[in-house]
């Protein structure tokens, strides 16, 4: 079965242990839980290595599809198949999935009052604020690079100013900025 | 007999799981498109409310879908959201896993990473663009998200604290 991520490993991980130890990753941070399962897979419970992790987060993130998924996917498919995929992706997702549906409740219950209004309005603006923040920290290292600037203003006036379809745009933009890549590779 | 506007869910998220490189925070401006200008399914104000609700729970920060299946048909379409959303990548992910070792080292999957790099990058400020307009209407509120900003990539302070700060200062009515 594994083939995959680098060697084979000597664990033995059940189903019941990636539900529950992606159950709590799920619960442990806001807006992105990526650090706590880096910390419960290397650390806590030694399932993978830190280099056997960042080969599992990079594959993650060449892959579509929401990084921590792509994670537990991987690693559950690692220790336990298709079974281990299903068991670490459900755990990671279930909780999160219940608290953000009582929420949503909650907030249509009363969304009538101007406290919980306002509350919403601004936890949104400043959430978006986070948003900039991750784009513009993410474009730092790009900078020093002409195409790679080129690319990324390119899709930021297709999709924000122009508002095309992401399809599209990725099937224009996507090879052209593989391609820049491979040109210049070392 | 399915209902029609579960099944648009299905293909609407479906396409997107595998149209989102770099996470779901870059599918923002195409997941507003679709649900706001296109299916008129939520309006901007509700849309920025599902924004907001996603990121004020724990977990992984693609619950805004829930939350918008929830917003179209209730419990059923959050989890109909939720599952097309997730599960078409990842039945990918899980195929690739599996030959992954016999492209790890290639030249052309080092190129395809780090020419989507910036692609993700555009996305991701696309979305915060998005985000700007839908949520931002007063002068107070732009300040919120221009403070949040720039204290964020400035300081190391942990992103839960602006939002329970930013709750706070909205529930008094001050922002």
């Amino acid at each position: 079965m594994n083939d995959s991520i680098p060697s084979a490993p000597p664990l033995a991980v059940s189903c019941t242990d990636l539900f529950i130890g992606f159950l709590k990753v799920g619960m442990s941070g806001f807006g992105g839980v990526m650090p706590f399962a880096r910390r419960m897979l290397v650390e806590e419970r030694r399932w993978l290595s830190e280099r056997e992790f960042t080969e599992v987060l990079s594959l993650s993130q060449f892959l579509p599809g929401p990084n921590i998924i792509n994670v537990s996917v991987i690693v559950g498919s690692r220790f336990a198949g298709p079974v281990g995929s299903l068991a670490a992706s459900l755990g990671l997702m279930l909780m999160p999935f219940l608290i953000v549906l009582v929420l949503a409740a909650l907030y249509a219950r009363f969304d009538a009052l101007a406290a919980v209004r306002g509350a919403t309005a601004s936890v949104s603006s400043a959430a978006t604020g986070l948003i900039v923040a991750m784009g513009l920290r993410m474009a730092q290292p790009l900078m020093g690079t002409g195409w790679q600037v080129a690319i990324a203003a390119l899709g930021f006036v297709a999709l924000a100013l122009l508002r095309l379809p992401l399809l599209w745009a990725l099937l224009a933009i996507a090879p052209v900025s593989v391609a820049c890549a491979w040109w210049t590779r070392k | 007999m399915i209902p029609q506007v579960l099944l648009e869910l299905a293909q609407q998220f479906g396409l997107l799981s595998f149209l989102a490189i770099g996470g779901v925070n870059a599918l923002i401006p195409d997941i507003h498109r679709r649900v706001v200008d296109m299916e008129h399914w939520m309006t901007d104000a509700q849309f920025s409310q599902a924004f907001a609700i996603s990121q004020a729970s724990p977990g992984p920060n693609m619950l805004i879908v829930s939350v918008i299946g929830w917003n179209v048909y209730g419990f059923v379409g959050a989890l109909v959201a939720t599952l097309a959303i997730c599960l078409p990548s990842s039945v990918l992910t899980y195929g690739v896993a599996h030959v992954w070792n016999r492209f790890r080292d290639a030249p052309l999957r080092s190129a395809i990473q780090r020419g989507l790099a910036p692609v993700t990058v555009g996305l991701i400020l696309a979305s915060g663009y998005v985000l700007v307009r839908a949520t931002d209407s007063t002068w107070v509120a732009y300040a919120l998200t221009g403070a949040t900003t720039l204290l964020a990539l400035t300081t190391r302070i942990q992103p839960l604290w602006f939002l329970l700060a930013a709750g706070a200062l909205g529930a008094l009515g001050v922002a």
